[in-house]
């Protein structure tokens, strides 16, 4: 079947089998590998892409499901030299170490950060409550979203 | 001096981490790949009757499929393990070969026994599903605590022990119990661990038949070990015709040290079938088939006398190590774990006995502290219990038996030579951070509410940079334990710089670059950190063990030692000054009371174009080092957890968490605070959240994230850090090592606080609700 695809702003087409999961889209037939996947179970979160402006694990959805969407992966934020200020968050405070569940939880946070609720660190905590980092302890992901949120960090 | 030293850098890879340009391994896809699934025993101990691969076979789109029987036929040897421990009696730990894809039989759930190779992924495992296997199943020995007296799982492997290891004086631990006026006695389990890096392991194998080489990309913390492993013992490919490059890896932890069957099969069925193969973990196959960690049963004792000092310590402990030995799930149990039995103490007498054990589990290696997390929970934990039955604070019965600054260098009864240290130091400051003094107000103030608040400390030491190579090997290592280090300085002046160490989140491309444009007085965007490729890197041994800084940096501050001192003699030759009239300070050689000048920049352009070169130099400005330590390094700290329990539910809420690091000099205290945060997260885990648990038949009933509770973010407090600082008194950057620190402290600190708090001897790890409600109600 085919799918029809906006992708971080570019109409995308793609010949896929009906059981095709978002991520092997993105990941395979364009070549956005920055979509990591940690589980396949909706577990870790490293897939979390943006559709319709939402959060979702993309190892969850399937591509037939996102026909006519507009879905933004980490390429679609931001590129080096202009990143977004939640990228840049991540890199001021520290927030990724291997780098691997950092796509994902990035384009979680958006969510937090674009809710319009004030954030502190209970609350950031909360939130981040779908996405794993083995790496960090989780100490200076939260400070990256306070700071990205205006919260002082 | 160097400028850079003790700077908090951003990191440099972040950028194409943040933006999704990572190239992680299943990122690399070649031009023809083929897809492999394993097919993956579902017993915990069967002999494998026969394998049909007629329907895999002809399944559309299977183009390989190939059994243990198959590799085997192919010459195909057993994944060694790279350390060879000796028994009591003097004879050899007794090795169970381990087959990359089982031929004869499987010996636990989720052992490979063939690969099937697709052209599509869905391909390769519905020829997995088409594979008819007949299985005798068999009884297995699951249970590390029956094991001994359980099933023999191996031919010739009696009692299922591959060694009884022992180190330190029976005789003197004996009198010291015999004269002690106080005993402590602990008993308890280190609970099994799954390591769980949130990349899977994954590898991509292709063959170039005109050169008849491999290549292997791969998760591996040590692609040159690999590489040696897979040439010298596995005999996949020879040495010069295998190249294994691991690029950006998403986490290790240990557990992409080893080599494992997969990327061996993957790799053998490239060659076999000319087109490069593909394969990525499923989340399911990380949890069956990983290396596990930890998994000990211990019992300890330690005698004290009247005024609290310790004059003996006694431990005794099985250690697991699953249905084979990994490639250094030897080591771990023993040089890594009864060594560190001093800890910070001048305790004058010990003695360790640990039984090496099989079990129908997956095999168990090295995970984030190997064996020194062990090591301490022991100490710490029995230290802490005996001050409670004394009737001592805790921190004063550790400061009485405190190894003190004029101690060192202290040689412990445990085989080690501490060089330096401030055990004091960090645990004043710790208590600071901490505000203990402010304790009971919190302690009364949580009781106002029905909740039960309780504080535990954990005074660890590690050791970190295993070494000197000799003694290593003397002890039976199979490889040296040094790292390379080469520096190429470019014509332009940018500096290339070739690591064995590798980074998987460690940040080396930035605290590297660091300590070479520091020596160099450049900028750090002048240098490069290439790591990662033994077609680019001449050797190497990898990272794990805390070694990556104090060892592979150490190589670079030798290289460039090299380097400026070259620039010295060519820089001197065109000031027409004699060298040792010439210093280097900022990137600049300067000739002694003249105000002749060459830039570094100047004198590498001069290296590589000789038109007026010191008399017998070569031309080029290049150099390397391959540095082995002449000891140890030993960073130790003290951790303290405060937390809180709900009498009601169980539920312990870690409210606070301190840690003080005496890593030696840092460089990046940025990224070092990240390594403590990240390993004091794994010791929360385990502490109260983690269990590797399997059923009598063998079953892992904690084989996805629903069953295994990994920390996230909600379950951690933010972290409360500092360092104290004794450079490391034997390496050129007086580092030490942080990696591993927070899992080696916290575990203990967390129990020390939970007892604490409920009041209990003893509660097991992990403290789930479950437990905690039980251990109140003497449940």
């Amino acid at each position: 079947m085919k799918v029809s695809i906006t992708v971080n702003g570019a109409p995308r087409e793609a010949e896929v089998a009906p059981n095709t999961l978002l991520v092997e889209l993105l990941r395979g037939s364009f070549g956005l590998t920055g979509t990591h996947v940690g589980c396949d179970t909706s577990q870790c979160g490293a897939c979390t892409v943006r559709l319709d402006g939402k959060a979702v694990k993309s190892c969850t959805v399937l591509a037939a499901q996102a026909e006519g969407c507009e879905v933004t992966t980490i390429e679609g934020l931001g590129a080096p030299g202009a990143l977004h200020p939640l990228q840049a968050a991540f890199q001021e405070t520290h927030a990724l170490q291997c780098g691997f569940c950092t796509p994902g939880m990035i384009m979680g946070a958006l969510d937090l950060i674009e809710s319009g609720e004030r954030l502190d660190e209970a609350s950031v905590r909360a939130g981040l409550d779908g996405n794993y980092c083995r790496c960090t302890g989780y100490h200076n992901i939260v400070r990256a979203v306070l700071l990205a949120a205006g919260a002082n960090a | 001096m160097n400028a850079m030293i003790g700077q908090p850098v951003r990191r440099r890879e972040d950028v194409r981490f943040i933006t999704g340009r990572g190239r992680y391994t299943d990122d690399i896809s070649l031009a023809g790949q083929g897809y492999a699934a394993f097919a993956r025993s579902p017993y915990a101990r069967a002999r494998i009757v026969s394998i049909d691969t007629t329907g895999a076979k002809t399944t559309p789109g299977v183009v390989g499929v190939f059994t243990g029987a198959d590799l085997t036929a192919a010459g195909i040897g057993a994944l060694p393990c790279g350390w060879l421990v000796k028994s009591t009696d003097g004879s050899d730990m007794k090795v169970a070969p381990r087959p990359p894809l089982a031929a004869t039989q499987v010996n636990f759930v989720g052992e490979p026994y063939a690969i099937v190779v697709g052209e599509t992924l869905a391909a390769a495992r519905a020829g997995v599903d088409a594979l008819e296997a007949d299985f005798e199943e068999l009884e297995a020995s699951a249970n590390l605590a029956s094991a001994m007296e359980g099933v023999q799982i191996h031919d010739g492997i009696e009692r299922n022990l591959s060694f009884h290891w022992a180190l330190g004086d029976a005789a003197a631990v004996d009198a010291a119990f015999a004269r002690a006026k106080h005993l402590t006695t602990l008993t308890f389990a280190n609970n099994r661990l799954i390591p769980n890096a949130i990349e899977p392991r994954a590898c991509v194998a292709a063959y170039d038949a005109a050169s008849d080489e491999i290549t292997l990309y791969t998760t591996s913390q040590n692609p040159h070990l690999e590489r040696l492993i897979l040439a010298a013992f596995v005999g996949l490919a020879p040495e010069h015709k295998l190249r294994v490059v691991s690029p950006d890896v998403g986490g290790g932890f240990g557990s992409k040290i080893f080599v494992y069957p997969e990327e061996t099969a993957a790799a053998w069925a490239a060659r076999a079938l000319n087109r490069p193969v593909k394969w990525t973990a499923e989340r399911s196959e990380s949890f069956l088939s990983d290396a596990h960690g930890r998994d000990h049963l211990t019992t300890a004792e330690l005698a004290l006398d009247d005024a609290g000092t310790f004059l003996g310590l006694r431990v005794r402990t099985r250690a697991n190590l699953g249905a084979y030995l990994s490639t250094f799930g030897s080591s771990v149990p023993t040089y890594l774990y009864g060594t560190l039995l001093a800890g910070q103490y001048c305790t004058p007498a010990i003695h360790v006995e640990v039984d090496g054990v099989y079990t129908n589990t997956a095999p168990v290696d090295a995970y984030r502290g190997a064996g020194r997390p062990e090591a301490t929970y022991v100490i710490e934990r029995i230290v802490e219990t005996a001050a409670r039955e004394l009737g001592v604070d805790p921190a004063e019965l550790r400061r009485r038996n405190f190894i003190q600054p004029d101690q060192f260098p202290y040689e412990t009864p445990v085989a080690l030579v501490y060089d330096t240290g401030d055990y004091q130091q960090s645990l004043e400051r710790a208590q600071k951070l901490a505000d203990v003094a402010g304790f009971p107000a919190r302690r009364a103030a949580a009781a106002a509410k029905g909740l039960r608040r309780g504080l535990g400390y954990s005074c660890y030491i590690e050791a970190c940079g295993l070494a000197p190579s000799q003694l290593a090997i003397s002890l039976g290592a199979g490889v040296g334990l040094y790292e390379s280090g080469e520096i190429r300085v470019n014509p332009t002046g940018s500096v290339t710089v070739f690591t064995g160490s590798h980074s998987h989140g460690q940040g080396h491309e930035t605290t590297f670059a660091q300590v070479v444009a520091g020596k160099f007085g450049i900028p750090i965007e002048q240098v490069e950190v290439v790591h990662g490729d033994t077609g680019r890197v001449e050797f190497g041994l990898g990272t794990y063990g805390s070694r990556s800084l104090a060892v592979g940096g150490s190589a670079l501050v030798k290289s460039a030692d090299k380097i400026i001192e070259k620039g010295r003699r060519i820089s001197g030759h065109l000031m027409e000054t004699a060298p040792d009239q010439v210093d280097f300070e900022d990137g600049v050689y300067k000739a002694r009371g003249t105000n002749r000048r060459m830039t570094f920049g100047e004198v590498a352009l001069a290296a590589y174009v000789p038109a007026n070169f010191p008399e017998g130099l070569e031309p080029g400005l290049s150099e390397k080092t391959f540095y082995d330590p002449k000891n140890f390094t030993y960073p130790a700290g003290a951790h303290i957890a405060e937390v809180e329990v709900d009498p009601e539910t169980g539920v312990v809420k870690v409210v606070a968490f301190t840690a003080v690091d005496d890593f030696g000099t840092v460089i990046n205290p940025m990224i070092v605070e990240g390594q403590v945060h990240g390993g004091v997260a794994q010791g929360i885990g385990q502490a109260l959240l983690e269990l590797g648990a399997y059923d009598e038949s063998g079953q892992l009933v904690t084989g996805s994230f629903m069953d295994y509770a990994m920390p996230r973010a909600d379950d951690l407090p933010s972290f409360s850090v500092d360092t104290t600082v004794t450079p490391c008194t034997h390496n050129p950057l007086g580092a030490k090592g942080c990696g591993e620190a927070g899992a080696i402290g916290a575990p203990a600190a967390v129990m020390n606080a939970v007892t604490d708090a409920l009041g209990v001897k003893d509660v097991a790890m992990p403290a789930s609700p479950e437990r905690v409600w039980r251990a109140l109600r003497g449940a």
